[in-house]
Order: structure tokens, then sequence, then C-alpha cells
């Protein structure tokens, strides 16, 4: 019987990884391809961000910085798309702007699937500046003249040209910076363009860098803090449009459950193995 | 001689002229500092170049020689070859590489969109792995460590708030204030190291980039 136990409990610590992936796998599916959703409630710091940007006046510009590629997008694009939503509701002039090549056609494709839900113009309402190579250098340059390294949109079509750009020129025509990060861009934006032009910043981060941004928050260095996609599914709220924020966050939930799960079954198995060696 | 002492000049120089132009953005810093980041901008361009130039050659060797996994080299050249042919028709046909209705687009979300996704995504199983076999209460240090990463984790989904609703509230004091003041510490750490080797590299006590 002694036996039986012991063999069962260290198998308990030893479950073969191919079931933790299957249940695992099941866990995340089965949320979405339901469309199960839970409900969420607002953080200060998500509060925070919208707060920012629904004090803004009508026809302010929002200049979002799009720093993440596919590997983040099921974090992040939900973000771009809240707060797109919310600009446009707004009526507020988007910029976009992108320093990861990969994630131009991303940025694009959310901004330009927004805009047309709201009806909005491009060069009107909303543009693209795309990618320029030198990141901080670009930064830096933008707070002189936007101009001084975009020469024309993503297009190619020259910023005079678009009736949006005839007043935007640096950072004093910028009322807000939206970083959407997988990476260092959000530091360089709080570093340069924060420390130096005292350009208002909101940061939107994937889950994993979101501890890592708190500093920045709590000494007011940015405006607001989008962490994740708990963070996306708190702004699609603010915005009152549930999208795929909702829908991952049943997914999110249940997978952290799982997890804590099988980390207590791991601490059982491994406690009741110590015992036995230990001839307890 | 020349070697080293050109390239330590060229350090030298840029760096400071960098850091002044920085700190006093009037003319003629500021005009100095636009010249510095144009050229960084061109430097920075260029080097993206380089590094396709390295992969190219890096997998034309390794073909050449049929090296361990070789076949994956012809993975990369189709790639790179249809990213390259199907970007340059697009731009021709659409004037945009990235108009949606364009070849290039549709291989960008329907293949590395969903290669990247499922990198990305099998860290999901992996980290459900590890934590299991590894995310063990060994001895006080890691006790604290699990119990606080169990909190952060069901705070920060709403089944947290299911469970009991002070917990969200109880991981924003974690991150807030418990997690702050180390990466407080580490942050004021790391600026100070860049700061002392951007210092040895203006003065040239560190030469090892010449090597």
């Amino acid at each position: 019987m002694n036996g039986e136990n012991i063999s069962f409990w260290e198998k308990l610590g030893k479950i073969d990884r191919r079931w933790i992936f299957l249940i695992i796998g099941l866990v995340v599916f089965i949320p979405i391809a339901f469309g199960l959703r839970m409900t969420v409630h607002v953080s200060p710091a998500v509060k925070s961000a919208y707060d920012t940007i629904n004090s803004l006046p009508e026809g302010s510009v929002v200049m979002i910085s799009i720093d993440y590629d596919a590997a983040s997008m099921p974090e992040l694009q939900p973000m771009l798309k809240a707060i797109l939503r919310h600009c446009f509701d707004k009526n507020l002039k988007v910029v976009l702007i992108n320093f990861w090549p990969l994630g131009l056609p991303i940025g694009n494709q959310g901004l330009e699937e927004v805009a047309k839900e709201y009806g909005k113009v491009y060069g009107v309402d909303y543009m693209n500046l795309g990618y320029r190579p030198g990141d901080i250098a670009v930064m830096l340059r933008m707070g002189t003249e936007i101009r001084s390294v975009f020469y024309g949109d993503i297009k190619g079509t020259p910023l005079d040209s678009l009736p949006m750009m005839k007043n935007i020129h640096n950072y004093d025509d910028i009322a807000v910076v939206v970083g959407l990060e997988a990476g260092s861009m959000g530091d360089a934006w709080v570093q340069y363009v924060n420390a130096r032009f005292k350009q208002d910043l909101i940061l939107g981060v994937t889950a994993v860098m979101a501890a890592g941004v708190y500093p920045y928050l709590q000494a007011g260095q940015i405006k607001g803090l989008i962490g994740g996609l708990k963070g996306a599914a708190e702004y699609e709220k603010l915005v009152n449009h549930p999208d795929f924020g909702h829908i991952g966050m049943a997914s999110q939930s249940w997978a952290h459950v799982t997890i804590i799960l099988f980390i207590i079954l791991g601490n059982i198995g491994y406690f009741m193995e110590r015992r036995r060696k230990r001839g307890l | 001689m020349l070697k080293k002492q050109i390239p330590l000049a060229i350090t030298f120089i840029t760096g400071v002229i960098i850091v002044v132009t920085f700190f006093i953005p009037h003319p003629p810093f500021g005009r100095l500092q636009q010249d510095a980041l144009t050229w960084y901008s061109v430097i920075f361009g260029f080097t993206m170049l380089l590094g396709v130039d390295s992969l190219v050659k890096f997998h034309y060797t390794k073909l050449r020689r049929r090296e361990k996994g070789w076949w994956f080299s012809i993975v990369f050249y189709c790639g790179f070859l249809l990213s390259f042919i199907t970007g340059v028709i697009s731009e021709v046909r659409f004037g945009d590489a990235f108009n949606i209705n364009s070849s290039f687009m549709y291989f960008y979300n329907t293949i590395l969109i969903p290669l990247q996704s499922t990198m990305f995504a099998l860290l999901a199983f992996f980290i459900a792995s590890a934590s299991y076999r590894a995310f063990r209460a060994r001895n006080i240090d890691a006790t604290f460590l699990l119990v606080t990463a169990v909190i952060v984790m069901l705070g920060r989904v709403p089944v947290g708030y299911m469970l009991w609703h002070k917990l969200p509230d109880l991981t924003s004091w974690i991150l807030n204030v418990l997690q702050l003041g180390p990466m407080r510490g580490i942050m004021i750490g790391i600026s100070l190291g860049t700061v002392a080797m951007s210092l040895r590299l203006i003065l040239g006590i560190e030469r090892t980039y010449l090597s």
C-alpha cells in the first residue's frame, strides 16, 4: 500500500510534458473557439492612459509608435485597435510611426481597419509615416522637424501635401505619443523624447515587460501604462468595444489557473518524494 | 600606429560632439547634432544591408559545404527570394508593397505572421512545463518567489478578481512597491554602467572594439 502511494506521488511530480502541452493547448483553445468572455476590471494605470487621451481637445494629434511584430501581435494589436477607436471617436488626429520594420504592415492594417469603421479619411484624420532606420536618431531628429527624417508618408506622398500634416512639425505639435512596445524602444521614448522634449507619453507593453516599466509610471515619466492582453481588454472596456482582448482574457485566465495547478501538483510530488527519501 | 590612433580620434571627437550637442541644442551645436544624427541614420541603414549580405553569405557557405542542417539554408533562400521578388512586383504593380491586395502582403499575412506568432506562442507550453518542473519551494527564498508569482499570475487575470476582489489590488501593491525598489536599483545600475562604458570608449580606455 505504502509502495503504491510513493509511486503515485512520484508520478505526480513527473507527469509527461506532452500531457501538460495538451492540457494547456485545450485550455487556451476552448475559450477562443467558444468565444467565452470574462468580466474585466480596470486598473488605475490603464485608466490613467485612457484619461490622458480622453482629456485631449478635438483635433489634437496622437502619435502611435508600432514597435512590435507578429510575435507580440496578439497582445499589442488589440491595444492598438482600442486606442485608435478612442482617438477616432473623439475626433483626434492619428499619426502612425514604425520602429520595427516587420511591424509596418501590421500597424497599417490595424489603422486602416479602424479608420474604415469610423469613416475617417487618410491624410485628413490619420496618416502613416512608415519606417525609417536609426531608432533614437530618428526620435531626436523629429524633435526639431519631422520632415528632416520623413520626407513622405508610407507611400512616399510628400508630407506637406497631406492636409493634417500642414501644422505638424515636431513634438510641440503632438499632444501625446503612445508607444506600443515589445522591445527596448519604450525606454528610448522615455529617456530621450520625454526627458528632453517633455513629451507626454503612454506606453503599451507586453505583459512580460510591464514590471520593468512601472518605475516610469510611478516617477510620472509616462502618463499611463497598458500592460499585456489584460491592459488591452481593460482599454476595450473603457472604450465600450469588447474585442479580441476580452476573448483572449478568458484563455489567459484559465491558462494561468492551469499553470498554478501544475505548480501545486509539482510541489506536492516534490514534498512527498523528499519526505520518502528522508524516511518519514 | 595610425590603424589605432585614427579610430580612437574619431571615437573621441564624435563622442564629445554627441554629448555636448545633446545638452546644448542651440546653434551651432544643434546643427552639428542634426548632421551627426543624419550620419547615424545613414550608417544604421547600411548596417541592415550588411546584415542581409552576411546572412546570404553564411547560408551560401553552409550549402556549399553541405553542413549539418544545410537544407534549412534552402528554406532561407526560398523565403528571401519570395519576399524580394513579391516585394518588387507589388511595388511596381500597386505602387506600394504594403497594399492589402499585393502578393507581398499575401505571403506576409499567410506565412510570416502565423510563423512568428507560432514561435512566440510555443512559449506558453514551455513556460507551463518548466514551471511545473522547476518552480519548487525548495527553501524560504524560493517559497517567497513562488507565492508572489502565484499572486501576480492570479491578480493579473479576471479570475483573480472572481476569487477575491482584493487580489488585483494586492498584485498592484506587489508591482508598485515590492518590485519597484529593486527594479529601480537595477535600472540605475545599468545606467551608471552605460555611462562608465561610454566614458571608457570616448577616452580610449576601452579598445576591444578595435581588435
